[in-house]
């Protein structure tokens, strides 16, 4: 019966994220509320590790194809892919150099001296 | 035909996965090539995504269940976290705040559209968060998760390449400013490279997605 215990609190903990989420008309959504509840419950030890590990570790492994359905969802926007090109793709790659380097040599002035 | 579309993307995505396996290479994604190829079955058939959607919700309803899941991974680094907070600080809210207003102002000052701006803020953060984002703020969850997953295979393709070509040698920065930047697909890429580097980049991913989710809804009401 483990595998229940460890669901129910991950959905559990999904449930009131979304709860919090929409009662408090936040505009964080309610699956990282319930991520950030359930990290909370295991510092306090609430929760024990053992008791969602193995079935959060089959949500994390699998999470790819969940991507797809939504993903999928593109098919009603190819005109507007079409029509907006340039703007996405060259803030697509510009903000990834930009966030890379920036964050790298932030870091690694922080870092001076340590290495 | 209601189970049509979960089968067919668990066909399709089988395929690629076997692909990918066999030719491990960033333009080999299973997640991208299975978009592109349901999306052009689904065109050419002339099935409604609503159709395709009945059934294929499903596994869409499960990125909150995998989201939560993503405090495992924190928890079980809490001791990395720790012996370099002050690294993962700053770098999660410079970085997380470059990504969100560079992709938002360049796509801006180059004609992009209200929702297209929107769409594109989260585009640094782990896929799945970033589609929650995307519907709270008012954009397209679809053309989000595609960004995403584009910007997470540049950071797989070429991060460690533009971290050496920048002379960038600390173990820490890199494994940060790969997360931050490119999410998953950067993580297991430097994760083959360097271990340490591959810890820190998955776990500023996953800081990075909470932080984002804070600040982004905030943050765009300012910029709009």
């Amino acid at each position: 019966m483990k595998p229940y215990r460890g669901l129910a609190i991950i959905f559990g903990f999904y449930a009131l994220g979304e709860l919090t989420s929409s009662a408090l008309n936040l505009t964080i959504p309610g699956s990282v509320l319930g991520m950030l509840y359930l990290l909370a419950a295991l510092l306090t030890g609430v929760v024990r590790l053992d008791w969602v590990e193995a079935e959060a570790e089959l949500f994390i492994r699998n999470m790819s194809v969940m991507f797809v359905p939504p993903g999928v969802g593109i098919v009603s926007y190819i005109g507007l892919l079409k029509s907006q090109a340039v703007p996405i793709s060259v803030a697509l790659i510009l903000s990834f150099l930009i966030t890379l380097l920036v964050t790298a040599k932030t870091v690694e002035f922080l870092r001076r001296g340590e290495n | 035909m209601n189970a049509l579309g979960i089968t067919l993307t668990l066909v399709v995505f089988y395929l690629f996965s076997e692909l990918h396996s066999r030719k491990r290479a960033f333009y080999t994604n299973p997640v991208l090539l299975s978009i592109i190829a349901i999306a052009l079955i689904l065109k050419g058939f002339g099935i409604p995504y609503e159709s395709y959607m009945e059934s294929a919700v499903i596994l869409k309803f499960l990125l909150g269940p995998a989201v939560v899941s993503l405090a495992i991974p924190v928890y079980r680094g809490r001791a990395t976290i720790k012996a370099y907070s002050k690294e993962i600080t700053a770098g999660i809210i410079v970085g997380g705040t470059v990504a969100i207003l560079t992709a938002f102002y360049i796509a801006k000052a180059l004609g992009g559209s209200g929702e297209v701006l929107l769409s594109i803020a989260p585009k640094s953060v782990t896929t799945a968060i970033a589609i929650g984002i995307s519907e709270k703020i008012g954009g397209i969850p679809a053309l989000t998760a595609v960004l995403v997953i584009t910007t997470g295979l540049l950071g797989n393709a070429f991060a460690p390449e533009l971290l050496n070509l920048f002379k960038v040698k600390d173990r820490i920065a890199r494994g940060l400013a790969t997360g931050v930047s490119s999410h998953g697909l950067g993580t297991a890429r430097i994760i083959l490279e360097d271990e340490l580097a591959g810890a820190v980049s998955g776990l500023a991913m996953a800081l990075n997605g909470a932080f984002t989710a804070l600040i982004l809804p905030y943050l765009i009401e300012l910029l709009k």
